[in-house]
């Protein structure tokens, strides 16, 4: 695609299904290519359902699969053993959603960091528990925490403990599944900027799921918008906040609130209208024509492809294809 | 006059007039926040951890105390005494309690201390060994249901719901007819038909667990199957089984008092505390004590097994903390 070489993660017509009874198929992801360079952020925004968060969860082999292709740093890894998914889980690790539901209560800080480190027999027992300290110390929290069990903390705690977690093994690539959405406002900020410092410090590539748009700006060198279940528009994250093509990307865009009454009230807001439909059976054509102000004759035969419109810059839509 | 004088209160005052007026009246002292987060427990884990919790728990300790106390009186009980448990002396029946007989002689003049302890042995044996049986069968079954789920899950309990639809009683009864009478198939009879509750709620626990994203989190840091068992389901579901196994204990020393009522328990002359009851009970108006002996140790026991469990729940609960 529009990186050219030194591709950590490219991923070629991913295809997620799941098959429900009734032989009802949910097409969770359903064609999605893109790919992300050594040491960049690729955020991932789209509604709730749209399957962003089957898209990592399959990148890193929690789901399988159903078709497509998975590389990882020049290897396949879309069909691993359980030896090779080993090797995976210490290069590719995952920064869970819900910082309540994602630490084990029984174990103390210290043993959920080091558990990683321990399963991949890194280290001394002895040396794990000084590396946990360090982890503990660089995502902003004591050494005197490590001894506390998760329902001590709070949620922005919680998920610094999360990220130390995913960061002790040493991944080069980190899926971050909505790691802010579940904390307040003013603990957000301070995820992200840890994240980005971390980043920076790791040498990591980021996967970055999140809904809010503001966010994602902030941390993404490249922005890909998901509409149930495929990537509707995708480009660095500039240009998508300056010149977003697809309709759903703008209408996604002008639901930013914008903190000044004046600028707000000027603004023309695109309202969609209807419901994200089902992604279980869904008809031929573009997924989005049932809420598309444009939508033309050719949508509902013909699923749009992503196109290049400008110099890095990819749509999905007919109405660039002409 | 102060520097008040030009306002009618200090609250009219802007700002930086406030902070002119407060200059040198104030000396800012700082934060340690190294000091203040110093002094903390050292690290623990979780056994060690639940063990310190339980100790401060008093009326477990003491519950702890009493089943211990009874387990040493029934192996070593009946030897303090002279009499054996089975010898009839029918010129000494229905004595009351007394300095030769400490519990007194029952109709046949059989000493009641020697046959208090006897019974305590099989009254724990069975109650012991039947509900250890459960608990390893239902964990077995329930844990393999629940964890593989599917089509394994759907025989395994629909066979547990028509076992469970067979009435004890008869289920006993044809047992007993396969086996004969006695200690064993009394076990056996409680094994078979305990089972099931078990299995239904290791079943439940682990499908309610392992869709939990910390078994997620997990299994995406390459832990191997054994290590998601025994490292985060088992202590996750540790409280509600060890309740349930102290439930489990009197609920079978119980069971077989009143199998021993009807005929089907332990026969004479070998005794257990049910038994024991049941001989007291028909000679209750007359020899009141041949009743309230067995029945206070049946209750005690079963209080202190309860209480016990209570305690030993909340101090795996790592939430309950304080």
């Amino acid at each position: 695609m529009e990186h050219s070489n030194d591709k950590y993660i490219e991923v070629t017509d991913l295809k997620k299904h799941f098959y429900l009874k009734q032989k009802k198929i949910l097409k969770a992801v359903d064609g999605v290519s893109f790919s992300i360079k050594r040491g960049q952020t690729l955020g991932l925004v789209g509604e709730s359902g749209c399957g962003k968060t089957t898209l990592g969860r399959t990148l890193i082999h929690i789901y399988e699969p159903t078709a497509g292709k998975i590389m990882m740093d020049g290897k396949d890894i879309t069909k691993v053993n359980s030896k090779e998914y080993k090797q995976l889980t210490s290069k590719a690790q995952m920064i869970f959603q819900d910082p309540y539901a994602s630490l084990d209560t029984h174990m103390t800080t210290l043993e959920i960091i080091a558990e990683g480190m321990a399963i991949h027999n890194m280290y001394s027992a002895k040396e794990r528990k000084e590396r946990a300290e360090a982890y503990l110390s660089m995502v902003g929290l004591n050494k005197e925490h490590g001894s506390r069990f998760p329902h001590e903390f709070s949620g922005g705690q919680r998920q610094r403990i999360g990220i130390a977690r995913a960061l002790a093994i040493e991944p080069e690539f980190v899926v971050c599944d909505e790691p802010i959405s579940a904390l307040d406002v003013s603990v957000q900020a301070q995820i992200v900027n840890l994240l980005i410092r971390l980043q920076n410090e790791l040498h990591l590539t980021f996967l970055f799921i999140a809904h809010d748009l503001s966010m994602v700006k902030h941390i993404s060198d490249y922005v890909a918008v998901m509409y149930l279940g495929a990537i509707v528009e995708i480009t660095s994250s500039e240009e998508l906040y300056s010149h977003p093509e697809h309709p759903y990307t703008q209408s996604l865009l002008s639901a930013i609130p914008i903190p000044d009454p004046r600028v707000s009230a000027s603004r023309k807001r695109i309202l969609l209208q209807g419901e994200i439909p089902t992604p279980i059976n869904t008809p031929p054509g573009c997924k989005f024509k049932n809420r598309c102000q444009h939508c033309m004759k050719r949508c509902d035969a013909e699923e749009p492809k992503l196109k290049e419109i400008a110099p890095g810059h990819f749509v999905a839509c007919h109405l660039f294809n002409s | 006059m102060d520097e008040y004088s030009n306002f009618s209160s200090a609250a009219e005052m802007p700002i930086e007039e406030r902070l002119k007026a407060a200059k040198g009246r104030f000396d800012h002292i700082g934060v340690d926040s190294k000091a203040s987060e110093g002094i903390t427990r050292p690290t623990i884990g979780y056994w060690k951890d639940a063990w310190i919790r339980l100790r401060k728990n008093k009326i477990a300790l003491i519950s702890l105390a009493v089943i211990v106390l009874y387990v040493i009186m029934a192996l070593f009980g009946g030897a303090m005494v002279e009499f054996d448990y089975k010898a009839n002396d029918l010129f000494n029946v229905n004595q009351p309690p007394n300095s030769v007989h400490w519990f007194g002689t029952d109709t046949l003049g059989r000493d009641l201390w020697a046959r208090t302890w006897q019974g305590a042995r099989v009254s724990l044996l069975i109650g012991l060994v039947s509900a250890v049986m459960q608990l390893t069968l239902g964990i077995i079954v329930g844990g393999l249901a629940g964890y593989l789920g599917g089509t394994f899950d759907l025989i395994v309990m629909r066979i547990t719901e028509i076992l469970d639809s067979i009435p004890f009683l008869i289920m006993v009864i044809l047992i007993m007819m396969v086996f004969g009478s006695g200690i064993v198939p009394l076990i056996l009879a409680f094994a078979i038909t305990g089972w099931i509750s078990m299995a239904r709620l290791v079943r439940g626990q682990v499908y309610q667990l392992k869709s939990q994203e910390f078994m997620m989190a997990a299994r995406s840091m390459g832990a191997s199957t054994s290590r998601m068992i025994f490292k985060h389901l088992i202590p996750n579901m540790a409280g509600v089984m060890i309740v349930t196994l102290t439930m489990k204990v009197p609920q079978a020393i119980f069971s077989e008092a009143f199998l021993s009522y009807i005929g089907l328990g332990v026969q004479p002359p070998q005794t257990s505390w049910g038994q024991l009851a049941n001989q007291g009970s028909q000679v209750m108006s007359v020899y009141p004590y041949q009743l309230l002996i067995p029945a206070f140790f049946i209750s005690t026991m079963m209080l202190a097994m309860q209480l016990f469990g209570d305690g030993l729940r909340d101090a795996l609960d790592p939430k309950l903390r304080k």
